[in-house]
């Protein structure tokens, strides 16, 4: 169905090639799972399907490649658009009209196929994605995983041999992704549709995938069956990482395959210690000390009086599904955003009633789209300016933003446009900036979103450090194994409301979607990351 | 037989459906014309009701259907303004009328000469101000009940093909705007984080305007690629003759109606550069974009259907036009003197017949109750109907 020969990208101004000397060949019906670190090609490579690269990128492509037997040489995406769908990241970002009907057309008006088969096709995909009661609602409406299935369904209308999804759930909260995976599952067992999917979640999709192709970073691309690429990859889900660990033959890559081959692991660590947990003690003041917080947008409550403690030096994970109130939350406890009610303190003094320039001295926000902090050409520069506002406000930064981001993570050049930086990178300059002005409390909204295995370990790290030099952080997140892994206390929020607020093995693991893999394989055992299978497997012997 | 069949068919012209977005348009524009002839503040009033009850009882609840409110507000302010402006500036001293009140005369230098600023307001300037005022208000309010009646959306998609690229620029700005000061907030709510301090607030433009700038730009780029992949701006295979065709025709027809406009406003040129040209150029144009609209292969999903009541809805407009373009009598009362107008009883029924729209035209269609994002668990997919199609 795919095939690509001898394929190489080079982009435009780059000395090296984005993809090089790709061989490929995906046959119909296949679930391609596409993997690989941030930043390597990706989406290169799923452009190149629908021919998007170089028609519409730029750059030159070496080799060849044909989709249903079509060269994207000389079909421009336009003329692929029968053949190929293809669905994004931010389905908002794409989307041409503005109800779900229109939106589900469109591409069917664009191949001009007649109008009775453009009725009869609407409704079928409005069933077949389970979106039938959303038709005449307008796209803006949506919670983001129905937008992401209208998107799907768009493509879907023109009925295209191949789908094309580049990191289709990675904005979505735990239950949105999967009724967006279950859509696609759907899809390649029922209908026969082939799929190239890109995903960072692997452990939601890799159980379903027939091959996994992984990009290195050199640009050099290999392809296999998921037990073999898996065990070999340096990029894999917890339960493969246990799996490896544990020796496994073959590896285990669904949670109900690793639970039948743990039962030796498990009676083997039956009687190790519940791993210490307890973030280092530090002085029984709250760092920040929240009572009774309300927002409100006009009639619509997104906080209701959340009761909250921060403690110095510890993390604590603010989970809940999408529209829960975590960002207004946040933003409320910053000073910067709207609170109707409530009381904030830090250290004695309410963030909200200084001027942002000292506010920002007790609480340091990140907020969601981190690149909106950033307006200067290089980072060298934007260093720079936190250096001076630090001064100019009378903060009396323990060191220098460059030396900060340097602890935080190394070598991000000076010379370095912001937008250019990868997704963590760009994080790393933010909170740089923010912690400059040496605040008691750090929040972070969703800063996992868009990061792979390797940028979440060494997000993780960061956080980690900046809660060991005594201050409070706070991370929204929808990803459970960052949570296990690096978390202290679990918070979650739902409509507004604390429901949940422990240490957090006790509420992770109490809940099925939002156990880690680990605690699920394990369980009744009280192990949640591998890193901590690992110190006990030692402690065994 | 022919009973059984037309009962259902004549029951299912009043089933709930959208009215054809060009038909509202036609009655607006017809009512429009009908108030652009008279000064009569009883009959505008006639027609600003008229526009009112058929907004309230025939609009949907979509976004845009709320803009009518809107429209009679500025309509307000436009009457406003004319009455202020007239009663400050329009105060001429020694002028015959009743001095309502004497505002104090600022004296102007001698450049500023024939500018009058304050001095004696006469009932006869506000009254025409008012009446002036009045008119324009409504002419507004009537374009603002097409908008709200008719999906803006749905009208433009009326253009003929050859046009249809900028039907779609249209559309993708509209939803930009505010999408842009979306990111607007968001990133002045995000500067507030980095703490400028009160010294350095010049840089403020530049430090919103980049961000967002770079926003805009990766959504556009984002949205483009979407529709590329989507089969947007698909064309068949045209011959290049028949492109050289459509070239010419549309240039020609261009250049046709610049140049009878110039005729038509300049007094000096001959007459036959006038109106003959411009309706030529207009003819050729025609032509052009009939020419290009051939090339364009593309169908449209459920377009809206022209029926009996869109007919309906036409004549009820342009009723009230027609007749008050041949009445004159009553049209403009008098303002000096000024007296109390009267009010022409053939005029006033021919307005209310354009209020029959409300009941000449089909019900609006009810809309589903919105989907709050999911605060129920997520629902169980349907079996597929007819789903093994779907696919190949």
């Amino acid at each position: 169905m795919i095939d690509l020969e001898h394929v190489t990208v080079t982009y435009p101004g780059s000395d090296r090639p984005a993809l090089r000397d790709v061989c490929l060949h995906i046959d119909e019906g296949e679930l391609a799972l596409v993997v690989g670190p941030t930043g390597v090609g990706k989406s290169t490579l799923l452009g190149l399907v629908n021919g998007l690269v170089p028609h519409f990128t730029g750059g030159r492509v070496a080799g060849r490649v044909s989709v249903a037997g079509r060269d994207t040489r000389t079909h421009a995406p336009r003329e692929l658009a029968d053949v190929v769908g293809v669905v994004g990241q931010d389905p908002l970002a794409g989307f041409v009209t503005d109800t779900v009907e229109e939106e589900l057309a469109y591409a069917m008006e664009q191949l001009a196929l007649p109008s009775p088969v453009m009725r009869k096709r609407v409704e079928e995909t409005l069933d077949l994605l389970g979106i039938a009661d959303l038709r005449d609602q307008p796209l803006h409406r949506l919670s983001g995983g129905q937008q992401q299935r209208v998107a799907i369904g768009a493509v879907l209308t023109a009925h295209p041999q191949v789908l094309v999804l580049d990191e289709p759930t990675s904005a979505l909260d735990p239950t949105a992704a999967e009724e967006v995976l279950a859509s696609i599952t759907r899809l390649v067992h029922d209908l026969g549709v082939t799929v190239v999917l890109a995903e960072h979640r692997l452990e939601r999709v890799v159980q379903y995938a027939d091959r996994v192709v992984e990009v290195q970073a050199d640009g050099t691309v290999t392809d296999g069956l998921p037990p073999a690429m898996l065990a070999a990859t340096g990029v894999a889900p917890p339960v493969v990482e246990l799996g490896k660990l544990a020796g496994w033959q073959p590896i285990a890559l669904s949670v109900r395959d690793a639970r039948r081959a743990a039962g030796g692991l498990r009676t083997r660590l039956a009687a190790v210690p519940v791993p210490d947990r307890r973030p280092p003690s530090r002085s029984g003041v709250p760092a920040l000390s929240a009572r009774g917080v309300v927002v409100r947008y006009g009639s619509r409550v997104a906080v209701s009086g959340v009761d909250l403690d921060l403690a110095a030096g510890q993390v604590t994970a603010l989970m809940g599904r999408n529209g829960s109130g975590k960002s207004s939350l946040l933003w409320a406890l910053q000073g910067s955003g709207p609170r109707q009610a409530g009381a904030v303190a830090v250290g004695g003094a309410d963030p909200a009633s200084l001027p942002p320039e000292r506010a920002r001295a007790l609480v340091g926000l990140v907020p969601q789209t981190a690149a909106d902090l950033l307006y200067l050409p290089t980072v060298g520069d934007e260093l720079a300016q936190a250096d001076r506002d630090a001064r100019e406000a009378g903060h009396r930064p323990p060191m220098a933003a460059r030396a900060v981001l340097d602890q935080l993570a190394g070598g991000i050049a000076d010379d370095r446009h912001p937008r250019d930086l990868s997704e963590g990178e760009r994080l790393a300059v933010v909170l740089a900036i923010q912690l400059v002005a040496a605040p008691a409390v750090v929040l972070l909204d969703e800063p996992t979103r868009g990061l792979d295995y390797g940028a979440k370990r060494a997000l993780g790290r960061m956080v980690g450090d900046i809660a060991a030099g005594g201050r409070a952080v706070v991370v929204a997140t929808h990803d459970v194994e960052f949570v296990a892994a690096f978390a202290h206390r679990v918070v979650v929020l739902a409509a507004g409301e604390v429901v949940a607020d422990g240490p957090t093995a006790e509420v992770v693991v109490a809940s099925p979607a939002f156990a880690p893999q680990v605690a699920k394989v394990l369980a009744p055992l009280d192990l949640l990351t591998v890193d901590e299978v690992r110190s006990a497997l030692e402690a065994v012997g | 037989m022919t009973v059984a069949l037309r009962r259902p068919l004549a029951g299912s012209e009043r089933l709930p459906r959208s009215l054809h977005p060009l038909a509202w348009w036609l009655w607006a524009l017809g009512l429009a014309t009908a108030a652009s002839r008279t000064t009569n503040p009883l009959l505008l009033a006639a027609i600003l009701g008229v526009a009112g009850v058929v907004v309230a009882s025939r609009r949907s609840d979509a976004p845009w259907a709320r803009a009518f409110r809107y429209y009679l507000m500025i309509a307000a302010v436009i009457i406003g303004i004319r009455v202020v402006f007239q009663a400050v500036f329009g105060g001429v001293p020694g002028s015959s009328g009743h001095v309502l009140v004497t505002l104090p005369r600022i004296p102007l230098p001698s450049w500023a000469a024939g500018i009058h600023l304050g001095g004696p307001v006469t009932l006869e300037e506000v009254l025409s101000a008012l009446y002036g005022g009045l008119r324009l208000g409504t002419l507004l309010c009537c374009v603002g009940a097409a908008n709200a009646l008719a999906n803006p959306k749905r009208a433009l998609r009326l253009l003929p093909g050859a046009l249809y690229e900028l039907g779609v620029a249209v559309i993708v700005a509209l939803s930009v705007a505010p999408q842009l000061a979306e990111s607007v907030q968001r990133v002045r709510r995000a500067r507030r984080l980095r703490g400028a301090p009160a010294s350095r607030r010049r840089g403020v433009v530049r430090t919103i305007a980049v961000p967002v700038l770079e926003d805009a730009l990766d959504r556009s780029l984002h949205l483009a690629a979407a529709m590329d992949s989507r089969g947007y701006g698909r064309t068949g295979a045209v011959s290049r003759r028949s492109r050289r065709v459509t070239g010419v025709l549309l240039l020609g027809g261009m250049g046709a109606l610049c140049l009878g406009t110039y005729g038509l406003f300049d007094s000096a040129a001959s007459p036959a550069l006038g109106l003959p040209v411009l309706m030529g150029g207009l003819a050729v144009c025609v032509a052009g974009l009939a020419a290009g609209s051939r090339r364009v292969r593309r169908t449209r999903y459920r377009p809206d259907p022209w029926r009996a009541p869109e007919w309906g809805v036409v004549a009820c407009g342009v009723f009230p036009a027609v007749v008050m373009s041949v009445t004159t009598g009553g049209l403009n009362p008098s303002t000096d003197p000024a007296a109390w107008p009267g009010l022409p009883l053939v005029p006033l029924l021919a307005v209310m017949v354009a209020a029959a729209a409300a009941f000449v035209a089909p019900p609006v269609v009810a809309r589903s109750p919105v989907a709050r994002p999911p605060a129920a668990p997520p629902q169980v997919a349907h079996p597929p109907a007819g789903g093994a199609e779907v696919g190949t």
